[in-house]
């Protein structure tokens, strides 16, 4: 980031971007120059696999079919027809010349370990070999699979049908996991993804550490700009100004980890000033009698002491959203694994949701559906002798899905016991910038006996596999419908619209090559995966032809409508069948049926809490390497409050090493950007930086990385989740010697 | 005919997709960029202000650029639209001199380059990269002799501003704040 | 606190953070034809007024140095430009609005003139010269008949030239630093000085070299004047003209501006002049020399602190 202002200061910038961009650019390059338009002669359709979002596309090609660009779907309702900068640099991903081209296998040359190239016949008999031995010895359950994103889909295939159901991702324990328990106690549903909410329609849209715009969940940042114009308000609860604290009518400045203070206090205000949806409530609620009883005491002034926060604008704040309600959204989050008690958060937040009366209703959350796809015919999976809940040993009983840090736990030999996971798969998860506690997932590595990482780019995982298997990118290779649940059901296709670069495969190819060779032939009945698609889509009439045409088909809603009716009498998937504001599933489970604020640690003398977030332009760490996002933001800077930059003498751009209170210190340096925008007891990062693998060529050591400082990691007793924000950092002005780290 | 682009700034989340889809749809190598976005904060914590702007070429009525070039290189098309001919540039660098925007560059190919408010596009009816990639919808871009057009309207019913108006270029993006 | 920043990453070669378009070529193309100006003008004005013989090596030595000096500064020129090879485009196009056109044509008539005038000297310093050639001997005739209108073309566009130098800069509405109607004469009496020196320098004369003593002292005197109103004028102008006047204030180029040009470049040469005048026997190189690197140095400063100048929005 360059400073506009400071012009009198002239600092010598390198020019390292140009010259790595130029290579990049030496793909891409035209003829014409300055009026240049780029080719429309075909177009093919895919949806993006830069994030979760998975907004369809058009890929077009130039005059010669190469790939030149990609543009959103006008059709798909994830996008409609606006792609964010990640997906629209999303061919970055395809021309990034560190890409893995061909599969490695780990030897040992003169003592020391490396990687050769292998075949690709090699690598997977290598693979297949190893699978049947340990599922042998230990059972097909002890091989696990972390995933994210499409090719966990294969991959997951392939594990059910050789009989372990080990499988997790990230996205549960490390993201939104507790706003599902929540939700699912509180209303008997899960939010799922897109989250069904109906900002479109909202008249008060409230986020909670949540800061939309700088997540480009693409459909929910395009419908906010329509609230915006339609003058909706927005409430903003954050530490730090965040672009939509920046758009909000009020911002909530909150001590960080005292959130749970400031629902409570909301939720005494809706009820103390009469303000909640009582006819909502009592049609459709239960508990009410409890809550009024729970939070008599949970004044605004209390909360004051908490969160900092005036009662005043407690309460005005409060009055906004019951004034819109039930066009109000108090938004579940996204990435919420924050402090350990983050589904007793969540459950705040949803009990908020339920008094407002926003649950099923316009403005508020819709009932979203989608299309019922069948399954292409195949065998029975085997029933795996213990599942993902085994891992958990008991704990974690509301989990809806496994628990990453859990396998963690049981790939760890036990004193006295073996440990119940042997391998790994990983597909499409960067874990070692996915999960804290570097320490516990190295010691998790370390005891494996074998570990396969199917990935594009040599992310720091690949550094812990045996084999690597180069997965090419969405653009060259075919992917399961998506089938993501909306207002409307939609399905949209993904097809090759490159070919793949150098011997990189698609998972679906290397999971029938798997199946094969491990006898498992007849849960890979076709040659490619085109016949799969082509079936499923002619079972709701379409085909694979129709939809290489149009890339996305909507269908009509077949299940209930959009919103409650008014008088309409509804069940919900609670054990009491109605919204539990008192929730009986967790008294059951032993946990405080309603949520109750508890202090967290505070950050020591000369020490700031550690909180990190996104950036419109990059996906997690994953994009870190891509030529045009990189070239958007090639790295991550500290922010740090002008009072704390002055009693640590900082200037902006200054390069610092930051240390954490269990002694940790960043692997490189950080620079400091000076901002009123980060309140003083915190500093902020955007996650996903400090890459530390030489071949990410325009990552390696750029910026730093948030997940080597979180050491310290509350579990959130209820789901699992890995509390991210309790871990606090100090500067070091000067490289660090090697005794200090 | 006068094209012109309106951005709202009240809307505008510096997501910076306009960067990048310019730099794809007119190949401008990575490492350079036609179009940028600034960050304005003002203020104190927590009373504080914050403005994001997508900023590029203002296609200036009165432009300096144009007047300083000796080859007539940089030169004006319909719709007040500035644009640079390489076969004509020599590459002088006098008009990114007397840019108060900074909006131009020397393209490693040896010409100057800028904004062309995408007019290969314009002239087959579409929009400019920028604005039709936008997801939160902050740009409008059209004629501002033609009354209907959105970015007359955003105009006439908006509050606005333009950016450096005392260098007396008349630029013709505007600010909606 | 008040924060400005590019939030896309923009890191543009020599635009970003700061302004670096123009190198080195520019200042010395600029220095170099402020020089060539100099020379020209003091060779006509003293062929109209008709002291030729007093002034011999301002009216025919030092002019050899001319074309040189034209030929180099361009060459310069078109060293900077990033397509030199349509840099003949320049001639295919007169646009009045350019500085940058101007220059190019008024280098295209001052640099054949200037080799035509030392040229029809050369008889006199290369005893035995015969230019061979019957048309050349016959172009000689002509330039040596014609010499006194010749000298008035050459008055006008020595001015022309020397003011240009200037104008290049303070034509640029952006460049708060160069934005001033100042900068032309300033550049031209920059040049004026440099070329006196030029010849002070040269000249084996006594006579001529206190007559240049004095021209220099006057014209060292009018620069000095002229920066003191620009920076009043900075000073009294909009925040941004007062920002590009802190740069010399303290900022950046105090120490470059300050010493090297105003007193190494200026006031000691001056100092040393008064003295030469006074009868204080001064190696005559020294205040050239001063003068001569003060007035580059002035140009490079100028072009590289002007380019960090802009409005701020």
């Amino acid at each position: 980031m360059a400073s506009r202002r400071d012009f009198i200061k002239i600092t010598a910038l390198g020019l390292g971007g140009t010259a790595m961009g130029l290579g990049t650019y030496a793909l891409l390059k035209a003829n014409n120059p300055a009026v240049a338009a780029l080719g429309e002669f075909a177009r093919l359709p895919t949806y993006c696999e830069v994030c979760f979002w998975k907004c369809a596309a058009w890929a077009y090609m130039d005059e010669k079919g190469k790939l030149s660009k990609l543009i959103g779907n006008d059709s798909d309702p994830h996008c409609n027809g606006r792609l964010c900068p990640r997906g629209t640099g999303g061919i970055g991903m395809y021309f990034d010349e560190d890409r893995l081209t061909s599969p490695l296998i780990r030897v040992t040359e003169n003592g020391k370990q490396t990687y050769r190239k292998a075949s690709w016949d090699e690598a997977l008999d290598f693979i297949a070999s190893k699978m049947k031995a340990i599922g042998e010895k230990y059972g097909p359950e002890s091989i696990a699979l972390f995933n994210h994103g499409s090719p966990g889909h294969h991959f997951t295939h392939l594990f059910n049908a050789f009989g372990s159901n080990t499988v997790a991702a990230p996205s549960y324990a490390q993201c939104r996991g507790p706003r599902e328990a929540a939700w699912k106690a509180t209303f008997g549903a899960s939010l799922g993804s897109p989250e069904p909410t109906d900002i479109r329609d909202t008249r008060c849209l409230v986020l909670i550490g949540s800061h939309l715009g700088e997540n480009m969940h693409n459909s929910q940042v395009q419908e906010m700009s329509d609230a915006i114009d339609r003058g909706a308000d927005i409430i903003t609860v954050d530490p730090r100004y965040s672009t939509a604290a920046s758009k909000s009518k009020f911002w909530l400045p909150i001590k960080p980890a005292t959130d749970i203070a400031l629902l409570m206090a909301w939720i005494h205000v809706l009820i103390d000033e009469d303000l909640y949806d009582k006819k909502y409530v009592e049609k459709y609620c239960t508990g009410l009698d409890r809550l009024m009883h729970h939070v008599r005491r949970m004044t605004p002034e209390w909360a004051y002491g908490i969160t900092t926060i005036q009662p005043d604008l407690i309460r005005q704040s409060a009055r906004l959203m019951a004034a819109a309600a039930p066009a109000t959204i108090v938004h579940p989050g996204r990435h919420v694994t924050w402090y350990g008690d983050d589904t007793q958060r969540s459950r705040a937040i949803a009990i908020l949701n339920a008094l407002l009366g926003t649950w099923g209703r316009r403005g508020g959350f819709y009932f979203d559906e989608k299309k019922s796809l069948p399954e292409y015919p195949m065998p029975e999976y085997p029933t795996p002798k213990w599942g993902w809940r085994e891992t958990h040993g008991g704990k974690y009983p509301l989990a809806g899905m496994a628990v990453t840090n859990a396998f963690l736990d049981a790939s760890i030999p036990q004193e006295g016991s073996d440990s119940m996971i042997k391998a790994w798969f990983v597909t499409g998860t960067n874990l070692p910038l996915a999960m804290p506690e570097k320490d516990k997932f190295e010691k998790a590595v370390n005891s494996l006996e074998f570990v396969v990482v199917v990935d594009t780019m040599p992310m720091e995982i690949t550094g812990y596999a045996d084999v690597v298997l180069p997965e090419c990118t969405y653009l060259e290779r075919y992917d399961e419908i998506r089938n993501s649940p909306n207002r409307e059901p939609y399905i949209a296709l993904r097809m090759p619209v490159a070919a793949p670069l150098g011997e990189s495969k698609p998972a679906w190819w290397m999971t029938k090559q798997l199946g094969e060779r491990l006898g498992l032939g007849a849960y890979f009945p076709y040659k490619e995966y085109e016949e799969v698609l082509d079936w499923q889509l002619k079972q709701v009439g379409s085909s694979l032809e129709e939809m290489k045409k149009i890339g996305v088909k909507k269908y009509e809603r077949k299940g209930r409508p959009l919103y409650l009716q008014d008088g309409e009498d509804m069940h919900f998937g609670t054990p009491s069948g109605k919204i539990e504001l008192y929730s009986t599933e967790f008294e059951k489970q032993g946990f405080d049926p309603l949520p109750n604020y508890v202090a967290h640690d505070e950050p020591p003398a000369n020490y700031y809490r550690l909180i990190y977030g996104r950036a419109p332009m990059h996906t997690f760490s994953r994009t870190a390497n891509n030529p045009y996002l990189t070239d958007l933001m090639d790295e991550n800077d500290v922010w740090v409050n002008p009072k704390v930059a002055k009693i640590w003498g900082l200037h902006n751009g200054q390069e610092v090493w930051l240390r954490n209170q269990d002694g940790v210190v960043s692997t490189f340096p950080i620079k400091v950007r000076i901002t009123e925008r980060i309140r003083w007891d915190s500093v902020y990062m955007v996650h996903g930086f400090g890459h530390a693998r030489k071949e990410l060529t325009r990552a390696y050591g750029r910026g730093g990385n948030d997940t080597e400082m979180i050491t310290h990691v509350p579990i959130d007793p209820i789901m699992g989740g890995t509390g991210m924000r309790a871990n606090f950092v100090t500067f070091l002005m000067e490289k660090p010697q090697a005794a200090d780290m | 005919m006068r094209y012109a682009m309106a951005i709202d700034t009240k809307k505008c989340v510096g997501c910076s997709d306009c960067v990048v889809a310019c730099q794809i749809e007119n190949k401008v190598p990575v490492g350079f960029c036609r179009d940028w976005v600034t960050e304005t904060v003002d203020g104190s914590y927590p009373e504080l202000s914050l403005e994001l702007r997508s900023e590029r070429c203002n296609h200036c009525d009165n432009a300096p650029c144009v007047r300083c070039c000796p080859t007539g290189a940089s030169h004006i098309v319909e719709g007040g639209v500035v644009l640079v001919d390489p076969d004509w540039c020599i590459g002088c660098g006098a008009c990114i001199e007397s840019c108060p925007y900074d909006a131009r560059f020397s393209h490693p190919d040896g010409y100057v380059d800028k904004c062309t408010f995408c007019i290969h596009r314009v002239r087959k009816g579409q929009q400019p990269a920028c604005v039709s990639v936008c997801p939160t919808k902050c740009m409008y871009f059209g004629d501002l002799d033609d009354p209907s057009s959105e970015v007359s309207k955003m105009l006439k019913t908006r509050k606005y501003k333009v950016l450096a108006p005392e260098a007396g270029t008349k630029p013709q993006v505007y600010y909606l704040i | 606190m008040n924060e400005e920043l590019i939030v896309s990453g923009r890191n543009i070669p020599n635009i970003d953070p700061h302004l670096h378009i123009w190198h080195w070529p520019i200042p010395v193309y600029l220095f170099l034809g402020g020089l060539a100006a100099g020379i020209l003008f003091f060779a006509a004005y003293f062929t109209i007024t008709g002291r030729e013989k007093e002034m011999p090596t301002a009216v025919k030595w030092a002019t050899f140095i001319v074309p040189f000096a034209l030929i180099i500064g361009l060459a310069a020129l078109i060293f900077d430009l990033k397509n030199p090879l349509n840099s003949w485009k320049l001639y295919l196009t007169l646009r009045l609005e350019s500085p940058m056109s101007w220059g190019a044509w008024t280098l295209m008539a001052v640099t054949p003139l200037s080799i035509l005038w030392a040229a029809s000297y050369l008889r006199e310093l290369v005893p035995g010269w015969d230019w061979k050639l019957k048309i050349l001997n016959n172009i000689e005739g002509l330039v040596v008949k014609y010499r006194k209108a010749i000298a008035w073309v050459m008055i006008v566009l020595s001015v022309i030239l020397g003011i240009y130098t200037g104008i290049l800069l303070s034509a640029f509405n952006a460049r708060p630093l160069w934005n001033t109607a100042l900068l032309g004469p300033l550049f031209l009496v920059s040049g004026l000085s440099t070329g006196a020196a030029t010849i002070m320098w040269m000249s084996k004369s006594h006579q001529e070299r206190m007559t240049f003593a004095r021209i220099d002292l006057l014209l060292i005197i009018i620069e000095l004047f002229l920066i003191t109103h620009l920076f009043m004028g900075f000073l009294a102008g909009p925040e941004v003209q007062i920002e590009s006047a802190h740069l010399f204030l303290g900022g950046e180029f105090t120490i470059q501006f300050w010493v090297f040009v105003v007193i190494m470049g200026l006031i000691f040469p001056a100092f040393l002049e008064i003295l030469e005048l006074r009868g204080v026997k001064i190696p005559v190189m020294l205040p050239a020399l001063c003068i001569l690197i003060g007035g580059l140095i002035f140009r490079i400063v100028m072009v590289d602190a002007g380019q960090l100048t802009r409005y701020l929005y």
